[in-house]
């Protein structure tokens, strides 16, 4: 992220995979590097595992916008099920990120999407979450990946902030659980 | 002229701290700060999550409130009626048909001159039903006697709450806090909050001018109005309204200087040198900043009015900060089905009529029901303000459906 500059990123996912709670917590651990920041849900008829979209913005300089994201630099993709069924590169920049929850190597999602240009990466957040957290709730993984495909901050930050934030509310257990997640998932992210 | 702008940030004395957090978990977060006696309150989407946390802090020991769980807005707001009336700072929120339920109360509340705080989370009226964002609750109840204060972000409406109480306690008037539905209400955002010390010692302890429960000086509330004296009291009603004006500007000003957040009446946005302005409130004024800061770098002068305070309306000093204007955008996210465009166009219009020098204006209505209205539909309306500026269109007689399918 440059001086200024406004990162737009979309999520899909389906109800319950926790997309809303990571913008989240993105958005929180924002603040702890003194950026601005939103996140906000796409409010529909959102149910458990029915398809849905939300969306972070990130900036070293307060952000005035308040549409939605139509052009996000980065797409994360919480289910790879949805790339059957939602165009989840819409819109996209032409420089952007796409990163998929997925065992299939980037190549693959390029083939399958007709994706040209941009970057795609791949990582199976939902195993890393069923082996360290042990449940498959992906949206912490990802965040890992997230971090690893941006450079937005060094990982150990979001270890200390998922620490701190988690702390208020899980078992000691649960949290050094979902820092594993985000550490493991940051390095087996594969590039493309 | 008093000051009627929003001013740079100004040194702030008290302390307080930057939070992540939803415009509805500050605008709850304010209202647990405040500590009202009473909050009676009914909750409904978008503003469900104001009162699910309010409830929270009443059900933790956190407030000292009597939390009155009614069965309907209407029993809200009348029971909210009652207890103001009796002499207690009392605080509800609601949106929509919640607000529409409120309607035969709201015009008692003011009439009988009762400093009630609500928090209204803007959201489209039925039908068909909806639950999305745009202005048609709260302009409906524009003519209802109550102060109404817009807000464009979380911090808004943050600050506009803990401001609101003060207004409505000086002016002896009910004060609506609206801010945008899912836009403002669910999105995350970075705000400063107040400690609740500074708050508590902002609003201070409130002491009724009149109250019911006052046995030692017994006063007849709510009475009876013949032809003889009801024409009076609605008299008297426009003379507190209009005096809210300045009580609003006198609050903002003691709020700046602890907060450092400064408010007027209406923000300016790269106004002053610019030759067409767009007029708008609530969260699109932020999109509308984004656009015309992008419009600037193409050497664009483009400018914007943001309205805080839609009631009173400042008729003098926005005719005054829009007459060196060439051409005038007002947009509206409700409409006034019927006449010649919605609420705020039609305010704005007739403002400026009688001035000597005042610009072209056209109308536009946006984002009903929650449509998007991103940067596109406001780089349409600057495209539109350049042609009339430039002598080459004449500004349209009918409203401007923005963002609408054919």
């Amino acid at each position: 992220m440059g001086e200024g500059k406004l990162t737009e990123i979309r999520w899909h996912a389906r109800g319950g995979q926790g997309a809303v709670t990571a913008a989240k917590l993105l958005a929180e651990t924002a603040l702890a590097q003194g950026n601005y920041f939103q996140a906000f849900p796409e409010y529909g008829p959102e149910r458990m595992g029915a398809p849905i979209q939300a969306f972070t913005r990130i900036s070293t300089e307060p952000i005035h916008i308040r549409s939605s994201v139509t052009n996000p630099n980065i797409v994360v993709v919480l289910d790879p099920t949805l790339l059957n069924t939602v165009d989840v590169t819409a819109g996209m920049q032409t420089d952007g990120i796409l990163i998929v929850n997925t065992d299939d190597e980037p190549a693959e999602i390029r083939k399958m999407l007709r994706l040209k240009g941009r970057k795609i990466y791949t990582v199976n957040a939902t195993r890393i979450a069923q082996e360290t957290i042990g449940r498959p709730i992906p949206n912490t993984p990802m965040m890992g990946a997230l971090v690893r495909a941006t450079g937005m901050m060094p990982i150990e930050n979001l270890a200390d902030y998922v620490r701190s934030s988690f702390g208020k509310k899980f078992a000691a257990e649960i949290i050094e659980g979902n820092v594993k997640a985000v550490e493991r998932a940051y390095a087996e992210v594969k590039a493309e | 002229m008093a000051k009627t702008t929003t001013a740079p940030r100004a040194r702030a004395k008290a302390k307080g701290k930057t939070v992540a957090m939803t415009g509805n978990a500050g605008c709850a977060l304010a209202m647990k700060q405040i500590n009202p006696d009473v909050v009676a309150a009914y909750p409904i989407t978008p503003q469900t999550t104001i009162v699910e946390e309010f409830a929270n802090y009443v059900a933790n020991g956190q407030v000292d409130t009597e939390y009155v769980n009614v069965e309907s807005e209407h029993s809200a707001m009348s029971a909210c009626i009652g207890a103001s009336a009796a002499g207690a700072r009392v605080m509800t929120t609601t949106s929509s048909q919640g607000l529409a339920l409120m309607w035969e109360e709201l015009s008692i509340a003011s009439a009988m001159r009762l400093p009630i705080v609500m928090h209204n989370v803007n959201r489209a009226l039925s039908g068909p039903i909806n639950i999305h964002c745009d202005h048609s609750d709260s302009m409906g109840a524009r003519d209802m006697g109550w102060v109404q204060l817009f807000s464009e972000t979380a911090q808004e409406s943050y600050d506009n709450t803990i401001i609101a109480v003060k207004v409505a306690e000086k002016a002896l008037l009910p004060v609506m806090v609206l801010h945008d539905g899912f836009i403002t209400s669910h999105a995350i955002d970075r705000f400063d909050v107040l400690d609740d010390a500074d708050v508590q010692k902002f609003v201070g302890e409130y002491k009724p001018k009149h109250a019911l429960l006052n046995v030692d000086n017994p006063e007849t509330f709510g009475p009876f109005a013949m032809p003889a004296f009801y024409y009076e009291q609605r008299k008297a009603l426009r003379v507190a309204l209009d005096a809210a004006k300045d009580i609003v500007l006198k609050v903002s000003n003691d709020y700046a200087k602890i907060s450092g957040r400064e408010y007027g009446l209406f923000e300016e946005y790269r106004l002053a040198d610019a030759n067409i302005a767009i007029v708008v409130l609530g969260s699109t004024a932020g999109t509308t900043k984004y656009v015309i800061d992008e419009a600037r770098e193409k050497g664009v002068k483009v400018g914007m009015l943001k309205l805080r305070l839609f009631r009173p309306f400042p008729a003098a000093e926005i005719a005054a900060a829009l007459s060196h204007l060439k051409a005038v955008a007002v947009m509206d996210r409700s409409d006034s089905i019927g006449a010649l465009g919605g609420p705020v166009y039609l305010e704005v219009k007739a403002a400026l009529y009688n001035s000597k020098k005042r610009p072209q204006i056209q109308g536009y209505v946006y984002g009903l029901g929650g449509r998007d209205t991103g940067p596109d539909q406001i780089e349409t309306v600057i495209e539109d303000l350049k042609k009339i500026a430039g002598g080459k269109e004449a500004p349209r007689e009918a409203v401007t459906l923005l963002g609408v399918k054919e």
